[in-house]
């Protein structure tokens, strides 16, 4: 008896990302939801830009590549023409939380039944190892090389607590991918937010707090420790915004 | 077949409803407002999408996604709000997708002015976004031309999966005239959208809208079949009109409102013995170089006029290819030219001539 | 106890370790002598006997290299 196997959601393609990188760990779990949910033929995914920009080689669906940023309005667009089509996106930290705030927070505000999963590694991993709004107070990057100072480089941004005062969100969770147990966690919580949006609820979102083992410069177990030690600290994984418990 | 009195934003309107659109959106800013104010009624009414978008640069993504998903989608903007779109705009020539935009022309740079335009030519023919690509730009003179190429446009961006814009300046926007919305407009034949991006269950295989090649001579490849279409919208898709032609003493070159005010300079000339003719692009991008080569030898000159200092008249002097002396006079700020001055130009011909 | 069949794709192994990390009966090792095309080592399995199919090392593995079955008599 077979008792885990690749789900069909995925392609045969090998991916680009870094061994460890917890994006493959995240694309399996959306793409087994979408498989046990039956969505696959029904979907339009938006992907970003970011390492995940070859998401669409990967994800075994219909999917349009966004503009950085813009992958929530790209998203609002499919989703308005076609309503009972299944949309969502996958985006970075920069793409969510920095050049697309604009089209993150009004897709929210309008309450687009769009589900949103936020990859957040607290770093730019595609151009290099960059500073993102998420970075940590002190954390060393190549554009924080004294470590991110908040006088002038600002706050890492809580992207669960603010959508979670948004009235259009419908739910919100922040999950660190580091253990199994958490793994079933963030399967739940995007299962959760996938049937959200196929009853109509308005705006989900998943915030995995998730490694970049290169760019941090840590070996991806010990990466995944620093999301439970460190990271959490500033992310505090839990439930926003559940709108049918609330 | 009745006629009616209606502005030009709000014809636009209509026309866009009349051709079918799917969705539209789009966000606030004069001289074009009324356009996302009509269609924030009229298509709910129809069963259709508006959306007033957070900003020019959501708008255009939301067309981005919907024109994605194979639906007819639009948006309009002014000038500095059509700046924000350049973006968009590169990418949905990158993946091949159709949609309308208008853009009302105001003066700039920056902020500018609210008052008419034409000092977006560049914008629309040369674009801001990167790459090589082209709108499909076609500039009419009239409300009714207008309302005939907003259905024109949509079926020519179907057809050619490319973006069209429809370029006008705040007077044909804003003023008032007596239209026909129902002439009758032939519809051209469309291919159907196996390429859309809207569930694999739709069609066969997995539809990936995208423009990203990282392999040069893949994308390369998509460059020239891209320039292979652009080639084919040159040959058959060129507009334009010819207005008093034979032995004209000279030729003006004028688009939209600007070509309106000369027809008037023309007949005044005309009075005063000057023989004066023009070519009236109706398509800038593609521009009717064709019609260049009927200027008779004896014209003494080309003049051209635009509310601008001088846009279009480098695609003329392209299109004269050095042949007669060309003149230019133009007005900025949202000044518009009274027709006067049109014809001082052409008497001041020789002091307008450009080096 | 049931017995536990565990097969890898190794052509899609990255070396992340990951897998062998989160094995709570630790049976798993990466093995610098083998490898695959993309020069990546692989994983071995020190004592299938002893795994208990909680099928953690293929839930971690972020290229879905494991599959897990049960051996049913």
């Amino acid at each position: 008896m077979i008792k885990y196997q690749k789900t069909k959601g995925l392609s045969d393609k090998k991916t680009h990302y870094c061994p460890g990188c917890t994006h493959g760990i995240i694309h399996k779990i959306v793409a087994e939801v979408l498989e046990e949910m039956n969505l696959l033929d029904n979907t339009v995914g938006v992907a970003s830009v970011g390492c995940s920009v070859f998401s669409y080689d990967y994800f075994n669906i219909d999917m349009e590549q966004a503009p950085h940023g813009r992958a929530c309005a790209v998203a609002t667009g499919i989703k308005r023409v076609l309503p009972d089509r299944f949309v969502f996106t996958y985006q970075g930290d920069g793409d969510l939380a920095s050049i697309g705030i604009a089209e993150t927070i009004h897709a929210a505000n309008r309450g687009e039944n769009i589900s949103v999963i936020f990859v957040n590694n607290a770093i730019y991993g595609m151009t290099g190892g960059q500073m993102a709004p998420t970075t940590l107070e002190g954390q060393k990057t190549t554009t924080s090389q004294l470590g991110r100072n908040h006088a002038t480089q600002g706050n890492p941004i809580k992207v669960s607590e603010i959508f979670s005062q948004i009235d259009g969100v419908a739910y919100v969770e922040r999950i660190a991918m580091t253990s199994p147990q958490n793994y079933r966690k963030a399967k739940a919580a995007i299962k959760k937010a996938f049937t959200y949006q196929l009853a109509g609820k308005g705006f989900t979102m998943v915030e995995l707090l998730s490694t970049c083992p290169v760019n941090w410069g840590m070996a991806p177990a010990d990466a995944m420790k620093w999301i439970d030690e460190k990271m959490s600290l500033t992310f505090k994984p839990g439930v926003y915004k559940d709108i049918d418990h609330d | 077949m009745s006629k009616q009195l209606l502005k030009g934003n709000q014809a636009i309107a209509l026309a866009a409803v009349q051709a079918g659109v799917d969705a539209y959106f789009g966000y606030p800013i004069t001289p074009q407002n009324e356009v996302p104010e009509y269609l924030s009624k009229y298509l709910p009414e129809a069963g259709k999408v508006f959306v007033q978008a957070e900003s020019e640069v959501a708008a255009i993504n939301m067309v981005y996604g919907a024109a994605g998903a194979g639906k007819r989608a639009m948006t309009s903007s002014s000038s500095v709000g059509i700046a924000l779109k350049q973006e968009g705009l590169s990418y949905i020539c990158g993946s091949e997708l159709p949609c309308l935009i208008v853009s009302v022309m105001r003066s700039g740079p920056g902020l500018g002015g609210i008052q008419p335009s034409q000092a977006d030519y560049y914008q629309a023919t040369r674009g801001g976004g990167n790459g090589d690509y082209h709108l499909i730009v076609y500039a009419p003179e009239s409300i009714q031309e207008t309302i005939h190429y907003i259905k024109e446009g949509f079926d020519v961006a179907d057809i050619y999966r490319n973006p069209v814009m429809i370029l006008i300046d705040g007077l044909i926007g804003q003023m008032m005239e007596s239209v026909d919305m129902d002439v009758p407009y032939k519809k051209r034949e469309i291919p159907a959208k196996t390429w859309a991006a809207m569930g694999k269950k739709y069609h066969t295989g997995q539809n990936v809208i995208n423009s990203l090649s990282l392999n040069p001579d893949h994308l390369e490849k998509h460059n020239l079949d891209l320039q292979a279409k652009y080639n084919l919208v040159r040959k058959n898709e060129v507009r334009y009109e010819l207005i008093n032609m034979e032995n004209p003493d000279y030729v003006i070159v004028a688009y939209g409102s600007m070509a309106r005010i000369a027809r008037s300079a023309i007949e005044t000339l005309g009075e005063k013995g000057i023989r004066v003719g023009m070519i009236r692009p109706i398509t800038v991008w593609p521009f009717p170089k064709e019609a260049f080569a009927k200027i008779p030898a004896t014209c003494k000159g080309i003049l051209v006029v635009e509310m601008s200092l001088g846009q279009m008249v480098d695609d003329v002097e392209i299109a004269n290819r050095g042949k007669f002396p060309v003149a230019f006079y133009g007005r900025a700020g949202g000044n518009v030219p009274a027709p006067t001055e049109v014809e001082q130009a052409i008497l001041n011909f020789g002091k307008l001539v450009r080096l | 106890m049931k017995e536990h069949r565990l097969t890898f794709n190794n052509e899609a192994c990255k070396g992340c370790g990951l897998c062998v990390h989160f094995c709570p009966v630790k049976i798993l090792q990466l093995d610098a002598s083998r490898m695959n095309q993309a020069g990546y080592p692989l994983v071995s399995v020190t004592d299938i006997k002893k795994c208990i199919g909680c099928t953690f090392c293929a839930m971690m593995c972020p290229d879905s290299v494991i599959k897990v079955e049960s051996i049913d008599e």
